[in-house]
């Protein structure tokens, strides 16, 4: 993933580089070409593809202004109606949305900090400091990648629900609990329940192969005269970090932040098993409890307009997010290879 | 290399501390638990396990529910790939012309990559629907055309298309960075010998895109595995009669609905070998050729 260094090594270099979105690269001027027919025809593809991509969205919304009987009048109303924002009023009020997107807030912004800070300091130790460690320390970090929460997540639960588990096994294995519990009487039980909690919730996505990676390749660009220099001026290394480091990563901040919001608002799996209590509940998963049940003829009537509501009250703060933050939101991705 | 390093130790101890603990907590345990799980029977409740050897794998690879699961998965992947794919590559190439509403055309491209997998899930389940949605005006002129609720296939193909769909935008950001960063100096060679446009795409820009190609496909066909579980789980529930009961959603349901953790265990570390042979396969073969900027 050599990749990364190259706009990074760059940015340190040139501060406009820093700017540029690397799919904004312009085309130089001079190529005059008249192509009439190519050019109707390549407009119609690429509006055809902006149709396919954004039709599904438009019914999203179309539905989501209609009435309960609307909504399910055969054939479906393709024209909006006048109900958008009882809709969305039922969605976040009656079914608690403005309370679950609070918490995607607090849990988005939890992950994004906690990924950068992390990111950032364990890149800083692996590269500014000279141990045998550095090389295994990386690989265990970046052996993470091939681990995602899908393929590990029944154990991954159990930890949850007691995350000083590993540690009590191994003072159970290696018998240093029941020493302890002759020595002292003191019978060791440790347990900390991280179901139920933003910590849960928080916690264990912060842990980042692809950040942590990002920030090395940065760091390694960073040229050792300045490390010489800062420590001339006796600036030991968490000053040299806070005060040279940060402010010269900037890019790779807004870089990450942007794709790691969407990735934290967008967690589904992992918040749907380990909260239980209403509370805690984040919005994507609250999507999920909006399903109407139409599976059985004989049920109620699917109140699919405040289900399209709720999909429109998740969907808008990540795009918006993207269609802002695009420059960063694009070299972030394709920098860290997701 | 590097040649100025700080001394002090104990601060790169302090500052890779938080990663390794959160990694050794939430990953290497766990991992470490599901292949001892896999080769135990695990007690759903606690209590003692016995050593099972690879009877849970047998249990596993003779059952045939998980074949299936296997197969589905497989047309999923192929499927959604596919799709999305060639989406995102028609659109990036004419994209990549550059043409009056670029910036346009390129941010409709980009934002689904923002939607959340329950998101995309409920808003087809409900454009698939065959009663509410849009399809009611094709089940009005063919009734039973269409019906997804009961028919395992059009389950199966709707759940293909909005994989497909949230996957589009992500392709195109990589092809279109990996058209940015061929030559300019190539294609103008190509246009000074009188190669049109079209014949500028498929004899310089298509196979010099060839690397960034082969990287998406991987990525894509991993992502299927692993990251089609919001999809499935609010578009169908793996229903109907297990028709799109991927193996991801297998796992899931095993472990915490059948609360069967040794066989859930043994299906995770299939998987998880599935997911590092093609991760390997990215690096040893293709990710050293793929260059961007």
């Amino acid at each position: 993933m050599t990749q990364a260094d190259l706009p990074l090594a760059s940015a340190v270099r040139d501060p406009e580089a820093r700017i540029t979105n690397p799919l904004r690269r312009r085309r130089a001027p001079g190529m005059v070409e008249n192509t009439p027919v190519l050019n109707i025809l390549t407009h119609l593809i690429l509006l055809t593809g902006m149709i396919i991509l954004l039709f599904p969205m438009y019914l999203v919304f179309n539905a989501a202004t209609l009435s309960l009987q609307e909504v399910n009048a055969q054939p479906a109303r393709l024209l909006p109606g006048d109900q958008f924002w009882n809709n969305i009023k039922e969605a976040w009020v009656t079914r608690d949305f403005g309370q679950k997107f609070l918490n995607s807030l607090i849990v988005a912004v939890g992950v994004v900090t906690g990924k950068i800070f992390i990111a950032c300091i364990t890149a800083f130790g692996l590269v500014f400091f000279d141990h045998r460690l550095r090389m295994p320390i990386f690989w265990a970090v970046f052996i993470t990648l091939m681990l995602p929460l899908e393929v590990r997540i029944v154990p991954t639960y159990a930890v949850a629900a007691n995350a000083l588990q590993p540690f009590q096994t191994i003072l159970d294995w290696t018998g240093i609990s029941w020493f302890i519990q002759t020595v002292s009487g003191i019978e060791v039980a440790l347990e900390w329940n991280m179901l139920n909690s933003y910590t849960g919730l928080i916690v264990p996505l912060v842990a980042t192969a692809t950040g942590t990676f990002l920030y090395r390749q940065f760091f390694l660009t960073i040229p050792d005269e300045l490390v010489e220099a800062a420590k001339m001026d006796c600036a030991g290394p968490l000053r040299f970090l806070a005060e040279i480091l940060v402010p010269l990563s900037r890019t790779n901040i807004a870089a990450l932040a942007t794709i790691m919001f969407v990735f934290s608002w967008n967690q589904y799996l992992w918040p749907l098993l380990i909260i239980t209590d209403p509370n805690y509940g984040v919005v994507a998963v609250e999507l999920g409890k909006l399903v109407p049940d139409t599976n059985t003829t004989g049920g109620a009537i699917p109140n699919w307009h405040i289900a399209m509501a709720g999909t429109l009250i998740v969907t808008v703060p990540p795009v918006i997010v993207v269609i802002f933050m695009q420059r960063w939101f694009v070299r972030g991705l394709i920098n860290t290879d997701k | 290399m590097r040649r100025a390093y700080f001394k002090n130790n104990w601060i790169a101890a302090l500052v890779v501390a938080p990663q390794l603990l959160i990694i050794f907590v939430f990953f290497y345990w766990p991992t470490s638990q599901a292949l001892y799980w896999a080769f135990t029977f695990e007690q759903p409740w606690g209590g003692g396990n016995e050593w099972a050897g690879f009877e849970n794998f047998r249990a596993i690879l003779t059952d045939g529910r998980y074949w299936d699961s296997i197969k589905i998965s497989i047309i999923y992947a192929a499927g959604a790939t596919v799709l999305s794919m060639g989406m995102a590559l028609i659109l990036a190439v004419f994209a990549d012309r550059q043409l009056r509403g670029y910036k346009y055309y390129r941010i409709g491209a980009i934002w689904p990559y923002a939607v959340a997998a329950p998101a995309v899930g409920l808003a087809f389940r409900f454009i698939f629907n065959s009663s509410a949605g849009i399809m009611s005006y094709v089940n009005a002129a063919f009734p039973g055309f269409w019906d997804p609720i009961l028919n395992g296939d059009h389950a199966l193909l709707m759940v293909i298309i909005a994989g497909a769909w949230k996957q589009v935008a992500y392709n195109f950001i990589f092809f279109l960075a990996g058209l940015q960063s061929i030559p300019r100096s190539l294609i103008e060679a190509g246009a000074m010998d009188g190669a049109t446009v079209l014949r500028r795409m498929r004899d310089i820009q298509l196979p010099l895109l060839a690397p960034t190609f082969f990287f998406v496909l991987v990525i894509n066909i991993t992502d299927s595995f692993t990251d089609s579980f919001g999809i499935v789980d609010t578009m169908t529930g793996g229903g109907p009669a297990r028709a799109t009961n991927l193996m991801v959603y297998k796992i899931y349901v095993d472990g915490f609905q059948g609360l069967d953790y040794s066989g859930a265990a043994a299906q995770s570390i299939i998987l998880m070998f599935l997911v590092i042979a093609l991760t390997v396969i990215q690096f040893r073969y293709i990710e050293r050729k793929v260059h961007y900027t």
